[in-house]
């Protein structure tokens, strides 16, 4: 099968690979880039284990297929952070406790990074609905939005 | 597994060419959140034509003439529209209703008509805003009302070659105004199990002058109810004539028991949702 | 143990020691390894739900040049190895998605295109799909080979009911004699999944040589080692299975379905092989919860004591005799209660449904469910408050149980208390608003546990456990062994041992984990802590009794003197070698968590459509190493049991077929369908635990179902008998009483 040569820029560095049209953005993470911090849950935009950034949206990277990801910028969980230095979401996950077995956390943390820079403010409720789509099994979710709340708050203040 | 030949053509000119004369299964590639479903676990090569690079696909304008939707753009951005929600809330709601924020970030309300799922949860509220499907084919342009542009499960008019062009809502009157609501077990996440799309217009009296009811998930397409319109017209929305709305949708629809309900929840909810929806629309036509 | 012991370290909320891995996707789940030359294999599996096998056909998929190796059941070397059927159907398919076949190929891709090369001829046979089928006299048998086990009499003919269960204590006919009020209802649970968000997956290569290797996510390696081997005819020392991270597994991962197949994949084909299920795969062929019918009967004298409790139980094994949890369903049924006459009798029936595997308390939240539903419908029948009503019963040490031995202390009287005493309980409802209390009760075991501590030259140490952490344990043992050698809990890393570095230990399972790999850890560290005296000691010519180890340090109590870890351990090589501890046990005296929930849930009257307002859980965690965690551990069953009890269930076709296999219609909580989940931790030490331990893992997904069954019923004015207790049924339930 011929594959298509693809440019993208992905944790911001400009990466060139080539990919099978038929696969997934999920797939090429994982398998041609090594980023298997993205995870698969259910392949089918359920779960949102694979989510990921393109252009700053919030996206199933099982739902995007590789090629699409040509010219465009792309932000996963390996993006989040800074080498040694956690990022406020991060921290505060850990913090509260907000994971069990952790296979969610990734796509949490990424979902959670969107949802503060669209509202750095919100309300449980809005928190609980914005996240709706990333399934967590372990937590009762408890935890993980007392820590999008407190990570939230610290965000404002040291904005 | 698919196997995908990818194409992203920058006009609809030659979208059409490619759709027209492929001589493998072509696929119009919008958000991808129901065809990458649907392409898993076939052993065939699709043509998937990526839609998203052609010119005002991905947006919409509106105007005095009303509301013109490019049909691939993200709910996530239609939904960021303040000046669209406040024409039609009840469209807006039911684009944001789709799957997750993940989801809304694919997804789009001309994806939505063109999957033409019976759940669907934006063409009752199309259908309900009168809104015309403008069609691209190899013979040039068509337009079809929302309402008949389903024709089945899964299925719609567009034949070989045809693709969703725009959606135009026609600008509402003044004192009018929409809703949509749906019926689903948890808080999100879920498929409709019934939907009901309103849109109300009311004299300076409160009387309904003009209604539009539309229902989905109840049928094999999205319903029109002219019966359950009528009900409402002439009346100022009392408890009467919002049951009678009510009944006539639980009696036009013909759903079926599934893993997601049974034929008498799904008549009786789709009754509760109508007159719930016109309560809502009625309250913001007033307003 | 004393009662009040000060800790230094346990009840801290620390960072986990994997934390940082998991929050930056760099921690390795079942699906993140991949090998040089690694291909990929897929299983083929049953479109019917019973169906014989008439022939495999595998020629085309051998021949195409993807393909790099196709098994099916004849390729397994030990044809009676256990669970083997349920690996690869052997000449019969029992349920929508038995595995029948399996080819490795060049791509995940080219490995389902070659599946469909694989002609399979069925005789498809009528499906049995639920209890009452099962049992009637006129179904088809699942099993020519099955007679009922435990009858009073020997059964004649084969049956669909696997075995008959007894438990009994007093004269149960004399204590309804007694009786005053008797309440007898009958309840269904759905077939449930654990619904783990990562899917069952393995990376393997065999190797001639010896040193054939399983990367796999699992609640116990140890026990992939055993079956897998076992199956291959492998000795245990040429196959190492390393445990991932696991992501998520509550009874679920404690089977084996891929792993075999992989290793016979690779050794056939020579190269190392990446299994992983798809989210379907998962739904309909690991092991689901048992659906149930349960009859409970409870008679009661108008004050309130209760004289005699009877069950009847039947649960769904899917098609494998022996897979239900029907035991621990019989045993912990009426164990919250200290009643003299007891009677439980129980069946396992067999159905056309995927082997039933453990799920989060096996068992115990369908039967409790039933019989907390009956004691919330008594308490109103007396006019007691139903709190009130399980105080005036309730269980606590001394009490004789139903299964055996008598309960040492436990904290179920402290735990009503709390609930009667909590904010919610106190909280006014309005109109369509329901209260629901339940209790729950779930065993602990002990079992195998081994772990090292190995010493590092600066005084650090790495705790080397052999139980795969699911929860967070890793940051528990740090603490366990912080608090016996009096270091820092930074002081420790802790690791996951591979099958080569450990010796046995049992799976994670039967909240077990923190109770007795704990006691393994403190024992490790303890015998760290004595190796440190004796060091010390040799380099104060003193014995090692003369040796204070305190705070962190050993001190020479015969003299001057003053040594830490790091300076013993930084000499140890002139001193003996190098020092690490040992800690192989059979854990002892584990001892029952119990625990008591409040839902508050609202109706809406005109769709059936609940939400849950407010939810309390209240445990007894004996001790809370990290309160942090084992508040977690109550939350996440509380989602699971509300989850349970309103919306989860597997739906089949009239023919068979599983027709929600993913999350879309296998509708779990999610973020927007909860509430805080308010808890609160009961601390009745075990008194068999050096830090007073009771395993909580598994209690809390108990309560839910009867909480939020009562709530229900409380809002719309009906006795709700069955779960899930999905809109449709609600609005009929509603709809059918008016």
């Amino acid at each position: 099968m011929e594959k298509t040569h693809v440019t993208a820029t992905v944790n911001g560095d400009v990466k060139e690979f080539l990919c099978d049209p038929s696969d997934t953005l999920l797939q090429v993470l994982r398998d041609e880039l090594g980023l298997t911090g993205t995870k698969e849950g259910c392949g089918s935009g359920d779960c949102g284990a694979c989510s990921v950034l393109i252009n700053d949206r919030l996206v199933c990277s099982c739902l995007v297929l590789g090629v699409e990801a040509n010219g465009e910028v792309v932000e996963t969980i390996e993006g989040i952070g800074n080498g040694d230095k956690l990022h406020v979401i991060q921290e505060k996950f850990l913090e509260h406790a907000a994971l069990q077995c952790g296979i969610c956390t990734p796509g949490l943390v990424i979902s959670t990074k969107a949802l503060l820079e669209e509202n750095p403010n919100p309300t449980e409720e809005e928190a609980r609905y914005y996240l709706a789509g990333n399934l967590c099994r372990c937590t009762g979710y408890d935890k993980i939005i007392k820590a999008v709340m407190d990570a939230a708050k610290t965000m404002r203040e040291d904005a | 597994m698919v196997s995908v030949v990818y194409q992203a053509p920058d006009t609809l000119e030659g979208a059409v060419e490619l759709l027209a004369n492929s001589k493998i299964t072509a696929k119009v590639l919008a958000g991808g959140t129901d065809l990458i479903i649907q392409m898993q676990g076939i052993n065939e090569e699709r043509l998937v034509v990526d839609v998203k690079k052609i010119p005002g696909m991905l947006e919409a304008t509106l105007d005095q003439e009303g509301l013109r939707l490019g049909p691939a753009m993200p709910n996530a951005a239609l939904t960021a529209r303040e000046d669209i929600k406040a024409l039609f809330p009840g469209l807006v709601e039911a684009a944001y209703l789709i799957g997750s924020t993940q989801v809304q970030g694919r997804c789009s309300v001309g994806g939505n008509l063109c999957n033409s799922s019976p759940a669907a949860d934006t063409i009752p509220a199309l259908i309900a805003n009168g809104a015309q499907c403008v069609i691209k084919g190899p013979e040039g342009l068509r337009t079809i009302a929302a309402e008949n542009f389903v024709t089945g499960v899964g299925r719609n008019c567009l034949v070989d070659g045809e693709l969703l062009a725009a959606i135009n809502i026609p600008r509402p009157e003044d004192r009018t105004s929409d809703a949509y609501l749906r019926f689903i077990p948890r808080t999100e996440m879920d498929i409709a199990v019934a939907g009901a799309a309103v849109s109300i217009t009311l004299d300076s009296e409160g009387v309904c002058t003009a209604a539009r009811v539309a229902i989905g998930a109840v049928a094999v397409t999205a319903l029109l109810v002219p019966d359950a319109s009528n009900a409402l017209i002439g009346t100022k929305l009392d408890e009467a004539a919002l049951q009678s709305a009510a009944n006539a949708a639980s009696e036009a629809a013909n759903p079926i028991t599934d893993r997601r309900g049974t034929i008498e929840f799904r008549k009786h909810v789709v009754g509760v949702l109508v007159k719930r929806a016109a309560k809502i629309a009625a309250d913001r036509a007033g307003a | 143990m004393s009662e009040a012991q000060d800790f230094k370290y346990i009840g801290q909320r620390t960072i986990r020691p994997d934390g940082h891995d998991k929050v930056t996707g760099r921690a390795n789940y079942a699906a993140d390894l991949a090998l040089p030359g690694m291909i990929w294999g897929k299983i083929l599996r049953s479109p019917h739900a019973h169906a014989v096998i008439n022939s495999i056909n595998t020629s085309k998929a051998e021949a195409d040049p993807d393909v790099f190796a196709v098994m099916t059941h004849a390729d397994i070397p030990n044809q009676t190895a256990s669970g083997i059927q349920n690996i690869l159907a052997k000449d019969k398919v029992f349920y929508h998605g038995h595995a029948v076949a399996a080819v490795a190929a060049i791509s995940e891709a080219a490995a389902e295109r070659a599946l469909s090369l694989i002609e399979v001829d069925y005789s498809i046979l009528k499906p049995v799909m639920n209890i009452d089928d099962a049992i009637s006299s006129d179904s088809p048998i699942l099993h020519d080979d099955l007679f009922t086990k435990g009858m009073v009499e020997e059964p004649t003919a084969p049956s669909n009911v696997a075995s008959r269960n007894e438990l009994s204590k007093g004269d149960i006919q004399a204590g309804f004699a007694e009786a005053e009020v008797i309440v007898e209802r009958e309840f269904r649970t759905a077939t449930v999944h654990q619904g783990y968000i990562e899917p069952h997956a393995c990376t393997v290569r065999y190797d001639e040589d010896g040193h054939s290797m399983i990367w796999c996510s699992t609640q116990g390696h140890f026990a992939v080692r055993a079956t897998t081997a076992s199956m291959l005819n492998i000795e245990q020392t040429k196959l190492n299975v390393i445990a991932s991270e696991i992501g998520g597994g509550f009874g679920g991962k404690l089977g084996v379905y891929l792993e075999p197949v992989a290793l016979v994949l690779s050794k056939k084909s020579g190269r190392p092989v990446k299994m992983q299920m798809d989210r379907n795969e998962v739904f309909m062929a690991s092991g689901p919860g048992s659906a149930t019918r349960n009859r409970v009967k409870i008679g009661a004298k108008k004050d309130g004591t209760i004289t005699a409790m009877e069950a009847k139980l039947f649960y769904e094994a899917g098609w494998a005799p022996g897979s239900s949890p029907l035991g621990p369903a019989c045993m912990t049924v009426f164990t919250p209660y200290d009643v003299d006459h007891q009677y439980v009798e129980g069946f396992e029936v067999v159905v056309n449904k995927a082997r039933c595997a453990a799920y989060r308390a096996p068992g115990a939240p369908q039967s409790e469910y039933a019989c907390e539903m009956v004691i919330n419908e008594l308490a109103d029948e007396l006019g007691l408050d139903p709190i009130d009503l399980r105080l005036k019963n309730v269980a606590k040490e001394g009490t004789q149980t139903l299964y055996g031995p008598k309960l040492k202390a436990v904290g179920l009287v402290e735990c009503l208390e709390a609930a009667k005493s909590s904010a919610q309980y106190k909280a006014a409802l309005k109109k369509n608003q329901g209260r629901g209390v339940a209790s729950g009760f779930w065993f602990n075991v002990g079992g195998e546990s081994s772990v090292v501590i190995n010493m590092n030259e600066d005084g650090t140490g790495t705790i080397v456990e052999g139980s795969p952490d699911i929860g967070g344990s890793r940051a528990s043992m740090q603490m366990m062994a912080a608090e016996e050698l009096q270091m820092p809990v930074e002081s420790f890393s802790a690791i996951i041992g591979d099958t080569q570095n450990l010796p046995y230990s049992n799976p994670t399972g039967g909240s077990r984990t923190t109770f007795a790999t704990g006691m393994a850890v403190v024992e490790a560290a303890a015998d760290v802590v004595s190796q440190l005296k004796e060091r010390a000691a040799a380099t104060w010519n003193v014995t090692p009794d003369q040796v204070e180890w305190k705070d962190g340090t050993a001190i020479n109590t015969n003299g001057e003197g003053v040594l830490s870890a790091a300076e013993i351990c930084g000499s140890a090589a002139k001193t003996g070698g190098h020092i690490s501890g040992r800690g192989n046990i059979s854990a002892r005296g584990a001892s029952p968590s119990f625990a008591v929930h409040l839902a508050d849930i609202e109706v809406d009257p005109d769709t059936g459509k609940t939400t849950v307002l407010r939810y309390t859980a209240i445990q007894d965690a004996g001790k809370a190493i990290h309160p942090g965690y084992v508040e977690g551990q109550y939350q996440g069953g509380s989602a699971q049991g509300i989850g349970w009890a309103l919306n989860e269930e597997y739906v089949y076709s009239e023919d068979g077929k599983l027709e929600n296999p993913g999350f879309l219609d296998y509708r779990i909580p999610l973020a927007s369908d909860l509430p805080m989940i308010e808890t609160v931790i009961v601390e009745v030490p075990n008194s068999f635990h050096p830090f007073g331990v009771r395993g909580i893992g598994e209690t809390g997904i108990i309560p839910p179902l009867a909480a939020c069954g009562t709530a229900v019923s409380n809002a719309i004015g009906v006795r709700m008998s069955e779960l899930p207790m999905s809109p449709p049924k609600i609005l009929k339930a509603i709809q059918d009483a008016s």
